[in-house]
């Protein structure tokens, strides 16, 4: 409420000094650094995004307390895109234009950071995106502090594929482009690994989907042809749960046919009985059970900010921990906040992440993360069961898809592009990826 | 209760390489006397691979306390203090500090922070192989039940070493089933080895493993025992189309149920009344969010606490369906513009009161113990519980509520305001109390529906918006005002929708069902039981 008059009063004392000469950098100096915070705090998405509202403020807050950035300190400025694509465009337009916040961290759904891409390039402004998603994609304007479709389901596949002798595949996932695209990537893995057509079986479902009986036999009976099989699971947040109950009803067991998802961490799971789904799996960059100090304290900052000793961290969690992180040091590196410089300083930067190893932000503004399976528990946390033995650097163009498999992206001069197709050596690929 | 140990001679074998193991584990153990600590180091120490030799020497090391160890790794609470190396038993792992036993005393010594802990691993191939010893294990239990899901397990799963067992054992079982069951296990087991004699006694079965082992025996070499399997495998698919019908049916009729539940409160509302309430999928939500308050405040016992809730969410729901007929609805009588646009608010406001009041997280409803799993008919069929209460609770709801509307004075009442508002005022019927009666009836039910399906389905802020466009679906195509009409078209919808979702997808099936009521309102706009009479003008 307090935003829009305190907003006015500073565009007002601005103006004032610009026409008093020169004040401007003077005023700059003293001026608290903007922060944008863009998830939705009400409508379908509340339910994952409002926490990462909370995991932002409660980094500013802890910066602010170890005396902010550059002898300023910093403010957030939260708005509300209300679960609503296009109005995500609008209020990323606010917080640049009028606001003129210095970064924005946001988003959660692949449409929503599809809508403010457009606007965040025309207005030269930074996002950090914390989100797992489909690759295909790398804007200079983006940060993808997520997992791309290499750091995450590509090993996961590898591990049920190695581990445990999986012969026969089940893609299930809400129908909507994340889990197209990845189950396209891992369709053309699995094929190039000599997996037979019809030894895959795929499967969409609507959003918010609640009646999966006919789907959890169909699974139980594509197992039973005597191979080793697995679900790999793309379904999103709130079908899971109808999911879940619906195999642990069935008696589909992981030992069985495990279900490894890319979607449900320790949150999706705080709204579940998780007894029948011990041993199920889930292949992400953090877990809340991983061994570390590092991890301890945020979660222990983490239950303090939020009062609850029950509260759980995530994957997205910790990936706007990195990306906060990266975006501090950048700007302490740069000395300023201005967006060309950080986009410069910030490739290359290294900080901690939560499982005792360190991200760095790599030219495809994508960051290095190191994959963990892990497997459910009765207590709703997962118990990780292998990991990659060092960081996988995210991949912005999968290398199994036609069209995308020739593109790089390189945010460096002299290359400067996030499309360059190697084969024909021009710039501007992307047309030929999104035609496929 | 889990009781582990294990046949000496199956385990010999293990044994021998345990005691290689331990040998090593010796030397790393810390100074202590007790052979437990020793087992549980070389534990700790193994890698997955060789951790299961070692559960082998546990479980037949005769030590009491194996059976609390076993169980406690299982469930990962068996850990290992990082710095002194003790093991322990984590109690409860929420929060900072955990209470803990000791593993070798087995007596609480207090609390200790989870920085300072270790799990040992386990992961699930180790279960599968506790589970597999319990199998063992159960088949000599005194208890029939057990013994027979004891030996359904042991199917595709005896191996070289126990086929002589289980040979015995079931040569001397008593129960038929269960002998019956071992016999399947043991010509399951001969099949795989190319007897072709033991296909005579699977045939018939509909076990996904039996059919497995027959169709790898149809592809082999040997003709006659291709040619028998093939024979026995094409009686075994017949009786599988049977049951798998009969599955799709009772799919339907499921997911039927839950759409008369939701529908059915709106049928009063909708149909009855004519009130367009946009905010009936929050009563919804508002049963369901109850349920939850019942579990929060009778943690122990989510059986007893999900029946408190039908009356607790039937109230609830009814007291803010009268606070929305009062505070907003009886303003708008004859506008059903308005009526749509404000209660659509409501439901906005009743949602974003959850959000900031609970959480915007889901919530999360135990299901109790005689509500979860499922009834076994045959090894293809099996009939999941809690859809089955589901089914039940509506068929009660709706018998219910259909004895409210034709047998008792508010129901007469109800129905005579509905049919001409002047002439039953004119003849003493105070129509303003019928009417907030009749939404507290339609907007308690909706209740009842939020508590059966917080047992489906997430409970969060979210649930009603999913049930609202279904809910005027069954009821425009039931046939405003008609109950029976809305139990028919739920019921029928929901077998399309799950007949046509094999071979359309889940996406498909629900867009192609649309269509259908869209084509069926065409032809016929008051539904499939339309209001005859003079009573279809109003």
């Amino acid at each position: 409420m307090s935003r829009i008059p305190l907003s006015l009063v500073h565009a007002l004392s601005v103006t004032a000094l610009t026409l008093g000469s020169g004040g401007f950098a003077l005023a700059q100096d003293d001026e608290p650094i903007k922060v944008g915070i863009l998830h939705s705090l009400s409508g379908t998405m509340a339910i994952s995004e409002s926490t990462l509202k909370d995991t932002m403020l409660m980094l500013i807050e802890q910066q602010n307390e170890a005396g902010g950035l550059l002898g300023r300190e910093l403010e957030p400025v939260v708005v509300d895109p209300a679960s609503n694509w296009p109005l995500f465009a609008e209020k990323a337009r606010e917080l640049l234009a009028q606001e003129k916040v210095d970064v924005i961290f946001g988003n959660w759904t692949s449409v929503s950071r599809k809508s403010v891409l457009p606007v965040v390039e025309e207005l030269n402004g930074l996002l950090f995106y914390p989100v797992q998603y489909e690759g295909e994609e790398s804007s200079e304007n983006v940060f993808y502090t997520g997992a791309a479709p290499n750091q995450q389901a590509i090993p996961a596949v590898d591990y049920l594929m190695n581990e445990l002798g999986v012969e026969r595949w089940v893609l299930a996932g809400t129908d909507y482009v994340y889990p197209r695209t990845t189950n396209k990537i891992l369709q053309a893995y699995l094929t190039s690994h000599g997996v037979a057509e019809d030894d895959i079986m795929v499967n969409y479902t609507p959003f918010g989907h609640s009646d999966w009986q006919n789907i959890v036999a169909e699974i139980k009976q594509f197992g039973s042809a005597g191979k080793k099989t697995a679900v790999v699971s793309t379904i999103n947040g709130d079908a899971n749960v109808p999911f879940y109950r619906e195999l642990g009803n069935q008696g589909i067991d992981a030992a069985d046919i495990p279900v490894v998802a890319f979607s449900v961490g320790e949150q999706e799971l705080s709204g579940i009985d998780t007894t029948p789904l011990v041993g199920h799996l889930a292949a992400w960059n953090y877990f809340m059970s991983v061994d570390d100090d590092a991890n301890y304290d945020f979660i222990d900052a983490w239950y303090d900010f939020t009062g609850d000793d029950n509260a759980v961290t995530n994957d997205p969690m910790e990936a706007h921990y990195i990306g906060f992180n990266m975006w501090t040091e950048a700007v302490r590196k740069a000395g300023t906040t201005e967006p060309d410089a950080i986009k410069e300083a910030i490739i290359g930067v290294s900080v901690p992440n939560l499982s005792g190893g360190y991200a760095t932000m790599m030219p495809n503004h994508h960051i290095t993360k190191p994959v963990l399976i892990g497997e459910i528990q009765d207590d709703g946390q997962f118990s990780v069961v292998w990991q990659t033995p060092s960081s996988v650097a995210g991949d912005a163009w999968s290398d199994y898809l036609e069209g995308s498999k020739d593109l790089i992206s390189d945010w460096r001069r002299p290359l400067e592009c996030g499309n360059y197709n190697v084969v024909k050596g021009t710039c501007g690929g992307a047309e030929v990826a999104t035609a496929e | 209760m889990r009781r582990l140990s294990c046949g000496r001679r199956l385990c010999f074998g293990l044994v021998m390489i345990c005691m290689l193991l331990l040998g090593q584990g010796v030397s790393a153990a810390p100074a202590s006397e007790d052979p437990g600590a020793m087992l549980l180091e070389s534990l700790a120490e193994a890698s997955f691979r060789d951790k299961e030799a070692v559960i082998d020497s546990i479980a037949s090391s005769g030590d009491e306390r194996a059976q609390q160890w076993l169980d406690a790794f299982a469930d990962g609470r068996l850990q290992q203090v990082k710095d002194s190396g003790q093991f322990v038993i984590v109690l409860e792992s929420r929060g900072r500090e955990w209470p803990v036993a000791d593993a070798l005393t087995l007596k609480p010594i207090g609390e200790m922070s989870r920085r300072d802990l270790s799990r040992i691993r386990i992961n699930n191939a180790l279960r599968s192989h506790l589970d597999g010893m319990q199998t063992l294990l159960d088949l000599n239990a005194e208890d029939v039940e057990l013994r027979l899901q004891a030996a359904r397990d042991l199917l595709g799963e005896i191996s070289q070493d126990s086929r002589e067992d289980i040979a015995r054992l079931a040569q001397e079982e008593e129960d038929a089933d269960v002998a019956a069951t071992l016999n399947q296990a043991l010509a399951l087991y001969a099949l795989e080895q190319g007897d072709a004699s033991a296909i005579s006694t699977l045939s018939g079965s509909l076990n996904p493993k039996v059919r497995a082992a027959l169709v790898q025996a149809s592809r082999s070499d040997d003709g006659y025992l291709a040619e028998r399997a093939s024979q026995a495998l094409a009686d075994i698919e017949q009786l599988l189309t049977l049951n798998r019908a009969a599955e799709t049916l009772y799919f339907g009729l499921s997911l039927g149920s839950v759409l008369v539940l939701a529908a059915i409160g709106l049928a009063i509302t909708f149909g009855v009344m004519g009130v367009i309430n946009m905010a009936h999928g929050e009563l919804i939500m508002l049963g369901a969010y109850t349920t939850w308050a019942m579990q929060q405040l009778l943690p122990h016992q989510p059986g007893v606490a999900l029946l408190l809730s039908i009356p607790a969410g039937f109230l609830v729901a009814a007291l803010v369906g009268v606070a929305i007929e009062r505070g907003v609805i009886q303003f708008l009588k004859g506008r059903p513009l308005e009526t749509l646009l404000a209660t659509f608010g409501v439901s906005l406001i009743l949602q974003q009161l959850v959000r900031t009041l609970i959480s915007p997280l889901n919530r999360s409803v135990m299901t109790p113990e005689w509500m979860s799993g499922s009834v076994m008919i045959n090894d293809a069929l099996s009939l999941t519980l809690n859809r089955l209460y589901v089914l039940g609770f509506a068929l009660v709801v709706f018998a219910a509520l259909m004895l409210v509307m034709r047998r008792t004075r508010l129901g007469l009442e109800v129905r005579a305001v509905t049919q001409n508002r002047a002439m039953a005022r004119a003849m003493g019927i105070r129509a303003t109390r019928v009417d907030i009666l009749t939404f507290a009836l339609g907007s308690g039910v909706a209740g009842l529906a939020g508590v059966a399906l917080s047992q489906l389905t997430n409970v969060g802020p979210n649930l009603g918006q999913n049930y609202i466009i279904d809910s005027f679906m069954v009821v425009v195509f039931g046939g405003v005002g008609n109950l029976w009409g809305t139990l028919v078209a739920g019921l029928s919808l929901g077998v399309i929708n799950q007949v046509l979702e094999p071979w359309a997808g889940a996406v498909l099936a629900k867009i192609l069902v649309l269509v259908l009521i869209i084509l069926f309102i065409q032809k016929r706009p008051r539904g499939l039981f339309p209001q005859k009479g003079r009573a279809a003008e109003g």
